[in-house]
Parts: structure tokens; C-alpha cells; sequence
């Protein structure tokens, strides 16, 4: 099986300028577009805010995906529930699609394991995950499972760029093919791995390419194409899903903001790179081809970003309103059932709560 | 490398150099300072000093402990890797055993997992195993710790893993002055050397260094304060808390000598004893989880070795038994002073 539509590589439908290069793919109508648009604009304004967050002190370090966020939707998108998602750091638009509430995902990086306490289609997903590539191999042993099982779904996992370098990331692409597993990985190459430049991490003209040794099928997308994600990931996950194998995006992309809220990428990379990039940025060409179209207009753009300010505010609300978890919890959940042995690090942790009187809302980390 | 006769002979700091007849003027820096010194100083001696990790060239490292390396001495001698943990130690085996002396630098403790296999199964053993052909004088560079609120996996205290690996040179410091001279000598040393930096300690405080090349003692403990009832043995982070705990004491009449473990593997169990042989009693402080915690060993030390000169049962205060928690409760696992002090009662209450 081969990505059907016989365009060139990188796949692209929705230029940078919002221009259409190819006739959309049929399973993309009016109101699915619109759909995409709605989602990257309230996932730009929750990472605008969390970022706000972390700088007021109200969460803590935060992995901005700004500039990114067409890949999450077109994952997010494309992904059905009984598949499984494994995320990284910079996925919270895909999680959010998922069923993750943005006030989960602000718990996670205000400190709190109750942001990764997910429901709906995210139910059996796994949290982000932080040592790099290490989840890869996970969703290989979770396709492994899919397929011991003749389930029909397929596992989807995300990294970046800079996690192409790790042997779980090559292990884990060899193994797929080798298995046939029902696998898609996708790099969210956004050209940066903190200070170490795409150039210095391979010298593999698309990191699509590590897909050959694997013997797998690899494909380079326009990763700020929402359009272009949706399609191939759809692609890859209805191919996994009919135990055709396995396949290997390299989404491209940029990270038009700094690596975490702890970095300073000033120091490392030039500004006008980063001004170039935001040329190409996904929300942009989306909402020029809309209003092209006539499928937006500025009220319609009015009533989105208010619509989102207010989702977004209602999140951070609930967050901040969340009472804290019991002391115990940093023991309860470790084995299924607290050893005896335990008993008294249980009662020390009661009593040093106790004498540090720890309590009050979220907020003040 | 020093020798033990000079740490005692320097009550046990880097600083009081009165023998010295041109002392240099020490200067108040930042322990992330010292060790950017040590490393710029051991490059400037000798040419086969080379330094690896991520981020650690063009950004100078995410602590910036290696901040202006590459302009001052080239990117051939300090290079930015592939993210790969497992390459970066691999490497520095076979950099090591041609006699360059690679100092890599794993970002975090929570990422250097990768990387065991090859301290482990190489570098501890590459001397041993050719009976001398060859040898690995590495060091490798881990931040580790918790206490400054940071994502998961990003605070971790593994220490006594590797302390467990016979073979290896594990070592920490508390102060910028020990911060310097024990790099110094791990990049000396002939054995691969663990060299793990107290992250919450970075910038703490600004301390008096002397940047005059002189390496300490890889094989003692350090004496940070005298007293003659209860001796409190750490290392790293927690010789802050500690030191605080001892100032409260004090000012109740209560006078403990802290031990600075320092070295984790070789362990100098001689400071250890000779203290409890004066106080009679101690607690061991750690950051890491009790189980299997480096507290352990030094605890069957001195059962083994000094149990008649016990007055009081060992006590240890350490981390909890878990992962270490996300950030929001991350108080409760970290031992604080209060956590010391009230050990010290307690031990001093059963004294028979
Ligand atoms: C195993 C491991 N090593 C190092 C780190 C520290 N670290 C966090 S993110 C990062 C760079 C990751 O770059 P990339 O894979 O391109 O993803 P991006 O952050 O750019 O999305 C590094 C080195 C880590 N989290 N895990
Ligand atoms: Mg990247």
C-alpha cells in the first residue's frame, strides 16, 4: 500500500499563502475545515495562556507548541477512539481531541498527576511522555498487543526530531516492519532539538528516509498544512488498521517559540529564521483559503476567538479551583495494594503534612 | 590529586590556603560558576580534556556549566551529540580508551538511564577485563535532585545505582570551592568518574573559590563543622538543609559535626567512624529514597565496624519510597530541616 494521491514530496494540499496547490481529498468538507480552524485557534490561545501561567508563577515549566499545531489536529482529527495515542510533550491539541480536558493538561504542568487521569477516547492512552523516544517503543509493544489480538485499530505515537537520534526510535521502526505492526509514528520535525539544529542531529536528507532500513513506508508531509496531516495520518491509520504495516510522517514544521518556558532561543538561533518561519505558520493559510471560499467572514472570526477566550478561561478556572490531592496520594497509587512495609512512610508523610500545614488551591506552586 | 594529609591540613575547605606563599585572591562565585572554571581550567592544562553532551556547545549547556567552552576552545573539543544518551556514554568509552579524557554531560539524572549499560558493562570494567591495556579515564556530568519545582523526571536522586557498579568513581559536592577541586580531580583521575552536580545548589550562593588548579582528595570525607554530640553524614544538596539543622542545635546547646560524604564509591568509612567514636550517635541524611539508598551502606558500615561505639540507634532520614512526585508535592518527599532536627531529638532522647 502507498499514499494514494501522487503528489510531490513534502505532501502539501494548502500553501503558505492559503492557496490551493491540489484539490482537497474528498473526506475533507466545509464543515471539517472549519472544525480544523476552530481547534488550532483555541489551541494557540490555551498555549498563549499557559505560557501566561507559567510566567505568573501558576503553573510550572510548560513546552509551548506554538506554530505546531496543525500536526496535533490532523492527528487528533484523523485518529478514531478505539485507537490508541502516545504522546510527547507537544501534543496537547491531539490530546485535547481526545477527550483530554485543557484543565487536565494544566494540572499536568502545574504538578499535579490528576492531569493525566484522562476519559473518553483518551480512556487507554498513554500520559505525555518526557525521556525522549522512550515512547516509541511503547506503542510498538501496544500495536504488538493490537495485532496478538487481531484487533483492527492501529497505534498512533508522536515525537520530535531530535528523538529520531535514539536507538527506540530505530528499534522500535525495525521491529515494526519486521512485524508488520499496526504502528504510525509520527516526528513532529520542527527543526529544533532545544539548541541542536535539525542539520546537526542527522545526515539523512528527510528524516522520512529512516524509514527504508525499517522497510517500512515513509512519508514527508507539510506539517502546517492541517489539510495535508489529516490525510496522510488517515492514510496511515486506516492502512495500520487493515494490517497493511506500519508507516513512518515526518510532519515539517517549526518551533516558532522557545524550546520550554525555561529556555531563551534567542541565544541559539537567529531571529529572522524564526521570522521567516512564521510566515509559513499553520492558522494563517487556513483561514485565507476559508474567507476565499466565503466559509468565514470577520464575524464568524469575532465569535471564534471569543468562543475559545472563554473555553480556555473556563480551564484555567477549574484549575486553579482544584483542591488539592490527599498527602497519601504520592504512596496510594504506587502498588496495587500498599505493602506493609509502607504503613509507616504513610503515617510519616500524614505527619509531615501536617506540620508544614500543606493545603490550599492550585495556583501557588 | 591531593592527598588526605592536605584536606585535614586545610580544615577540610579549599579556601584557607595561609601556607601558600603567593596566595591568589579567592573569588565569591556560584557552584555552576566553579565547575565552568574547573572545566575551562583542565581544557587550558591538557589538551585531551574534550567535552560531549546535548546542548552543551552552542548553548553552553541548560545550566550553562559550560557556557563559552566552544568559543574558548572549538567545537572539535566541545560538541553538541545527537540526542542519544546510550551514544554519548558509548562514545566516551572509545574516546576514553585512546587517551582523550571526555567529560560528557547528561542533562538530567532522569535521561542518563540509556546510558548505563555501557558505565556498567564498560567503562567500570575496561581496565579489569584487559588487565591494564586498556583503561577509560572518563567523567561523566549529572545534574540530579529535586527541590526546584521541574517537570517530571527532571529531580531524581539515583545516586546509589551508581555507587552500586564496582569500577566507577561516584562523587558530589555541596559548596563551589569542593564543586571545583573534586571536578578537577575527577578530569585527572585515571578511573571512569561519576561526577554528580546538586542542581538546587547551582546558584544558591556565591561562595569563595580559588581558580588556582589545585584538585582535592577523591577518597575523603569532609569535616564541615565540628561538634561532639551527634554526627550528621550527607552529601550533596542536602548538606544545606543539614548545615541549617546543626545551626538550630547549636543555638540549643546541641553541637554536631556534619560529615560531607563526598565521595560515594570509595567510600572513607575512617572520618565516618572517627566522628561517631567522639559523638556516639548520627543520622544519615539523604535525598533518594530509603530502600537501597547510599544511606544504607553507610549505616552496615558503621554496624559493622563501630556498633560498640554507638550509644543510640543509626537513624537515616531520606526521600520516601516512591517515584519522586510532581512538583505540587514534591515537599513531601524532600527531607527539610525539620525532618532532620527531629531525628537528632529523637536519637538523642534514646541515647543509653
Ligand atoms: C532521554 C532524554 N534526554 C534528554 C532529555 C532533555 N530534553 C528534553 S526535550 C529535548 C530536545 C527534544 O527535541 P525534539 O526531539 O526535536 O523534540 P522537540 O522538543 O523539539 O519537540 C531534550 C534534549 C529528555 N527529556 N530525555
Ligand atoms: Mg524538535
Amino acid at each position: 500500500m502507498r499514499y494514494p494521491n501522487d503528489l510531490p514530496s513534502p505532501i502539501q494540499y494548502l500553501d503558505a499563502s492559503g492557496a490551493l496547490r491540489h484539490d482537497l481529498p474528498a473526506n475533507i468538507d466545509t464543515k471539517k475545515l472549519i472544525r480544523f480552524y476552530q481547534t488550532l485557534v483555541l489551541i494557540r490561545i490555551f498555549d498563549q495562556k499557559a505560557v501566561a501561567l507559567q510566567r505568573t508563577g501558576q503553573i510550572g515549566t510548560y513546552a509551548s507548541c506554538v506554530g505546531q499545531e496543525a500536526i496535533g489536529v490532523g492527528i487528533g482529527e484523523a485518529l478514531k477512539p478505539t485507537d490508541i495515542f502516545v504522546p510527547y510533550y507537544r501534543d496537547v491539541a491531539t490530546q485535547y481531541l481526545r477527550g483530554v480536558a485543557l484543565k487536565e493538561t494544566l494540572l499536568y504542568w502545574g504538578g499535579d498527576e490528576r492531569g493525566n487521569v484522562y476519559r473518553g477516547a483518551a480512556a487507554c492512552d498513554f500520559p505525555l511522555c518526557v525521556p525522549i523516544a522512550t515512547q516509541v517503543t511503547h506503542a510498538a509493544g501496544i500495536a504488538t498487543a493490537m495485532k496478538i489480538r487481531d484487533q483492527h485499530d492501529a497505534t498512533l505515537v508522536t515525537c520530535g526530531d531530535g528523538a529520531t537520534s535514539r536507538g527506540d526510535f530505530y528499534e522500535s521502526l525495525n521491529l515494526a516492519g519486521v512485524w508488520q505492526l499496526p504502528l504510525v509514528v509520527v516526528v513532529n520535525n520542527n527543526q529544533w532539538a532545544i539548541s541542536v539544529p535539525r542539520t546537526l542531529q542527522s545526515a539523512a536528507t528527510t528524516l522520512a528516509d529512516k524509514a527504508i532500513a525499517a522497510g517500512i513506508e515513509g512519508i514527508q508531509v507539510d506539517g502546517n498544512d492541517v489539510c495535508a496531516v489529516f490525510d496522510v495520518v488517515s492514510y496511515a491509520l486506516r492502512k495500520a488498521r487493515a494490517g497493511k504495516g506500519a508507516t513512518l510522517i515526518e510532519a515539517l514544521s517549526y518551533r516558532l517559540g522557545d524550546h520550554t518556558t525555561a529556555d531563551d532561543a534567542t541565544r541559539y538561533r537567529p531571529v529572522e529564521e524564526v521570522n521567516a518561519a512564521w510566515q509559513r505558520e499553520p492558522i494563517r493559510r487556513l483561514r485565507e483559503y476559508l474567507h476565499q471560499q466565503d466559509h468565514w467572514n470577520e464575524a464568524a472570526e469575532k465569535k471564534c476567538l471569543a468562543d475559545c477566550a472563554d473555553t480556555v478561561q473556563a480551564a484555567v478556572d477549574g484549575y486553579l479551583a482544584t483542591p488539592p490531592q490527599a498527602a497519601t496520594d504520592v504512596l496510594d497509587y504506587l502498588f496495587a495494594e500498599l505493602p506493609m512495609s509502607l504503613y509507616g512512610q504513610r503515617q510519616q508523610i500524614l505527619d509531615k503534612a501536617e506540620r508544614l500545614s500543606l493545603g490550599g488551591a492550585h495556583g501557588k506552586p | 590529586m591531593g592527598s588526605r594529609e592536605s584536606v585535614a591540613a586545610t580544615n577540610q575547605t579549599h579556601i584557607d590556603k595561609s601556607e601558600n606563599p603567593a596566595p591568589m585572591a579567592a573569588t565569591d562565585i556560584t557552584m555552576v560558576e566553579a565547575i565552568n572554571l574547573a572545566l575551562a581550567r583542565a581544557m587550558e592544562q591538557d589538551e585531551n580534556v574534550v567535552m560531549l553532551g546535548e546542548d552543551i556547545a552552542t548553548n553552553g549547556g541548560v545550566f550553562r556549566a559550560t557556557l563559552g567552552l566552544k568559543e574558548r576552545f572549538g567545537y572539535k573539543r566541545v560538541m553538541d551529540t545527537p540526542l542519544a544518551e546510550a551514544l554519548i556514554a558509548g562514545i566516551s568509552v572509545g574516546m576514553a580508551s585512546q587517551g582523550l579524557k571526555p567529560v560528557a554531560e547528561i542533562q538530567f539524572m532522569g535521561f542518563m538511564y540509556a546510558a548505563i549499560e555501557h558505565l556498567v558493562s564498560h567503562a567500570a570494567r575496561l581496565r579489569q577485563r584487559t588487565r591494564g591495556r586498556l583503561h577509560c579515564p572518563m567523567v561523566m556530568r549529572i545534574p540530579y535532585g529535586g527541590g526546584i519545582h521541574a517537570p517530571e523526571h527532571h529531580s531524581e536522586s539515583m545516586e546509589s545505582m551508581l555507587a552500586h557498579v564496582p569500577g566507577l568513581r561516584v562523587v558530589t559536592a555541596s559548596s563551589p570551592a569542593r564543586a571545583y577541586g573534586l571536578l578537577l580531580a575527577a578530569i585527572e583521575s585515571p578511573d571512569p568518574v561519576i561526577f554528580l552536580e546538586p542542581k538546587r545548589l547551582y546558584r544558591i550562593s556565591r561562595q569563595p573559590v580559588i581558580d588556582d588548579g589545585q584538585a582535592l582528595p577523591l577518597d575523603v570525607c569532609f569535616t564541615l563543622r565540628e561538634g561532639s554530640d551527634i554526627t550528621l553524614i550527607s552529601w550533596g544538596a542536602m548538606i544545606y538543609e543539614t548545615l541549617q539543622a546543626a545551626d538550630r542545635l547549636a543555638r540549643e546547646n546541641i553541637h554536631a559535626e556534619v560529615i560531607d560524604v563526598a565521595t560515594l564509591n570509595p567510600l572513607d568509612d575512617d572520618t565516618i567512624l572517627a566522628s561517631i567514636e567522639k559523638t556516639g550517635c548520627c543520622v544519615v541524611i539523604e535525598e533518594a529514597p530509603k530502600h537501597c539508598g547510599f544511606g544504607a551502606e553507610i549505616s552496615a558500615r558503621i554496624a559493622e565496624q563501630g556498633l560498640y561505639l554507638l550509644r543510640a540507634p543509626v537513624a537515616r532520614v531520606s526521600g520516601l519510597d516512591v517515584p519522586m512526585p510532581y512538583f505540587r508535592q514534591e515537599t513531601l518527599y524532600m527531607p527539610d530541616e525539620g525532618d532532620i532536627y527531629q531525628a537528632v531529638k529523637k536519637t538523642l532522647e534514646q541515647i543509653t
